[in-house]
């Protein structure tokens, strides 16, 4: 099994007639993931790379049905496109675009607070259940089916682990980048409450970053209900505080946030935290062992 | 985008938060006018630097006769200001405000956040106001207080309500309706201009019950500076490395810091990760540099060269995952750019990903000197050698 999407997964892309989303969807077409509909409003009656081009949301699930949507509208322009998939009904968004302004999030995170749909991202590489669909843009030949989860904040760092799973022969049931911005929609409990549920998923690799609390808050989680050895990694030992590294999320302001906690708080739910990432997948291959 | 202090006030000002009486001056000369505009004794000369702890670094003097404003503002304006939050370099004042001095009675500190737990605008308010916000939050965290905004309803009487009557003792009746007034106002200016923070430290009571923002902090949201376009007029590039500003220019993530090993990674996470793998090998990383997911042979040429400006740089770490980005552009870009500069430095390459072959065999053709690690490994042992 896997979580959120698999072979019966019906992709409709946002901003398809894009740079980005056409090329995107012709790599998600190449995976094997079902992209039944591409949205672009003005441009309906198009097609890219074969896929019937509608001017709503509303159209394209009506005529396809989709299901979960992949968005790569520009920034301006892309809380209003995750409210449009909500409101249409989709069951998972995932949001592509970085840049976002807070405030929008602010704006979605609230409307979606009374909506069924799961937002993954934004500002993130998407998810994948390798072997069954891939709704984003990480490289999909590195990954293989198989019982590791992997929940990350972030993008290359996550194909990185993927990569050192795959090579030592650890393949995935889902790998979701959960996004590098301060809000996003969905966090690790989130996804790790799903994984406990999902009898392939015999273990979590958890790729966090500096900023926020999102980790310690997890931490929490884990060692109260979570019943499957889990793996950490973080990223920023080494950033200064009050810098945004890169992602608009990844900073130490007002004493919070900073890496040193986030492992100690993971070390005391008695959580594995791999210090050197070159040795990660083989950290991964020792507890999986042990368990 | 962080504003100046001046800056900030201006906007408070305009929306009806009490600010002291000020002016900005650029030249010591200014400065005896202003003293005749603006009431005094005593009057206070502030350096207008982004970075904080100014008062730690000797960046406001209170003064009481007008030849001090005078002298004070010549021992600033051009005075490299080191404050805890700079680097041991400091910054440049290049500007300097002198206000009114304002008696004060009590001391409170307002702020506003997103918080990124509940995805809420938060405002926070204490009564322990002048002092370091995360000083008071790690010793009497009790002391402060937080106010979650449902943003489909908007700032709300209660809201304020809710902050106030929690103090102990709670603020002089005559002063609870001015202070309800600037949390109002704050929240207003929060949305209205994307801002990322809002800050009053303090924020004072006078005896006769008047309020007074003195010190004002402003950050927006980057992300939004497409729409608040008048805003950008504000920004100040010269509180920015040079090397940094260079790096915006062509859309690359760069952060100078204080090591000597460079190193130019795709992708923010793996930027930092490789960041920690340089510490790890023992050394100290130069910089960050997240070239992004789709740079161009143009983008990473440019990236070699910001990285060899920074003439403490002894040797470069280059970690490309190839996705979007594939690694022969990547080589390419690194091969155009030591055609354009001297690459003076051992230059330690691990490439994987999308087209990682192509990558390779062009830096291998290319007449380019430079250490090949297959992985993370490996380059973290590359790293080791370069500095023992």
């Amino acid at each position: 099994m896997s979580i959120l999407v698999d072979e019966s997964t019906r992709v409709v892309v946002q901003g398809i007639t894009g740079r980005e989303g056409a090329f995107h969807t012709e790599q998600m077409l190449e995976y094997g993931t079902v992209v039944a509909a591409g949205v672009t409003p003005g441009k309906g009656g198009r097609e890219v790379e074969g896929v019937p081009v509608f001017n709503t949301i509303n159209q394209a699930v009506e005529e396809e049905g989709v299901n979960v949507s992949c968005i790569f509208v520009p920034p301006p322009f892309a809380a209003d496109a995750i409210i449009d998939s909500a409101s249409a009904g989709l069951e998972v968004i995932v949001c592509i675009t970085e840049g976002i302004p807070v405030l929008d999030m602010v704006k979605v995170a609230s409307f979606l607070k009374n909506e069924k749909s799961v937002l993954i991202g934004p500002n993130c590489p998407g998810i994948i259940s390798p072997g069954k669909t891939k709704v984003g843009i990480m490289p999909g030949p590195i990954h293989k089916p198989g019982p590791m989860a992997v929940i990350s904040r972030s993008g290359t760092l996550t194909y990185e682990v993927v990569d050192q799973l795959t090579g030592i022969g650890l393949g995935q049931s889902t790998c979701i980048g959960i996004g590098g911005d301060p809000l996003i929609g969905t966090t690790f409990i989130d996804h790790l409450k799903r994984f406990k549920e999902d009898p392939e998923t015999e273990g979590v690799v958890l790729i966090g970053e500096i900023g926020g609390t999102a980790e310690e808050e997890a931490a929490d989680y884990i060692r109260e209900e979570f019943n499957k050895p889990v793996i950490a990694f973080i990223a920023g030992q080494t950033a200064p505080p009050g810098r945004r590294m890169g992602h608009a999320g990844a900073i130490i302001s007002g004493g919070q946030g900073k890496a040193e906690d986030k492992i100690n708080a993971l070390q005391a739910a008695g959580i594995t935290v791999a210090l050197n990432l070159g040795a990660l997948g083989e950290t991964v291959q020792e507890v999986m062992e042990k368990s | 985008m962080k504003l100046h202090e001046y800056q900030a006030k201006d906007i408070f000002g305009k929306s009806g938060i009490p600010i002291p009486n000020g002016q900005v001056v650029t030249a010591a000369d200014q400065a005896t006018k202003a003293t005749q505009i603006i009431n005094g004794p005593p009057w206070v000369v502030k350096a207008q630097v982004h970075a904080g702890g100014r008062g730690k670094g000797g960046g406001v003097k209170v003064v009481h006769y007008p030849y001090e404003v005078v002298t004070a503002t010549e021992s600033l304006l051009g005075k490299h200001l080191v404050t805890p939050q700079t680097g041991p370099e400091g910054v440049t004042v290049n500007q300097v405000l002198i206000e009114e001095g304002i008696e004060i009675n009590r001391e409170y500190y307002l702020s506003m956040i997103v918080d990124r737990s509940t995805a809420c605008p938060t405002m926070i308010f204490s009564q322990a106001g002048g002092m370091e916000i995360e000083e008071v939050a790690a010793k009497s965290s009790e002391l402060i207080l937080k106010e979650h905004i449902d943003p489909a309803v908007g700032w709300m009487m209660h809201n304020a309500r809710n902050l106030l009557y929690s103090q102990e003792p709670p603020p002089p009746f005559g002063a609870l309706r001015a202070l309800m007034s600037v949390m109002a106002n704050v929240y207003k200016i929060f949305m209205t201009l994307d801002c990322t923070l809002v800050e009053i430290n303090p924020l004072v009571l006078t005896k006769d019950r008047k309020v007074f923002a003195l010190d004002a902090k402003v950050n927006i949201d980057d992300n939004a500076l497409f729409r608040q376009k008048e805003l950008l007029l504000l920004d100040d590039p010269r509180e920015k490395d040079p090397l940094e500003l260079m790096a915006e220019k062509y859309h690359l993530n760069y952060i100078r810091l204080d090591g000597n090993i460079g190193a130019m990674v795709n992708g923010a996470g793996l930027a930092m990760a490789t960041m920690d793998v340089i510490k790890m090998a023992g050394a100290e990383p130069a910089n960050f540099l997240d070239v992004g997911g789709g740079a161009s042979e143009d983008m990473i040429t440019k990236g070699v060269e910001i990285i060899l400006k920074d003439r403490r740089v002894k040797a470069i770490l280059v970690n490309i995952f190839g996705g979007i980005l594939r690694c022969d552009v990547l080589a390419r870009g690194v091969v155009a750019a030591a055609k354009k500069t001297r690459i003076r430095v051992p230059l330690i390459v691990r490439l994987e990903g999308t087209n990682v072959k192509e990558g390779r065999e062009i830096l291998r053709n290319s007449e380019l000197k430079f250490l090949v690690a297959r992985d993370l490994g490996e380059a973290a042992d590359l790293v080791s050698k370069q500095v023992s």
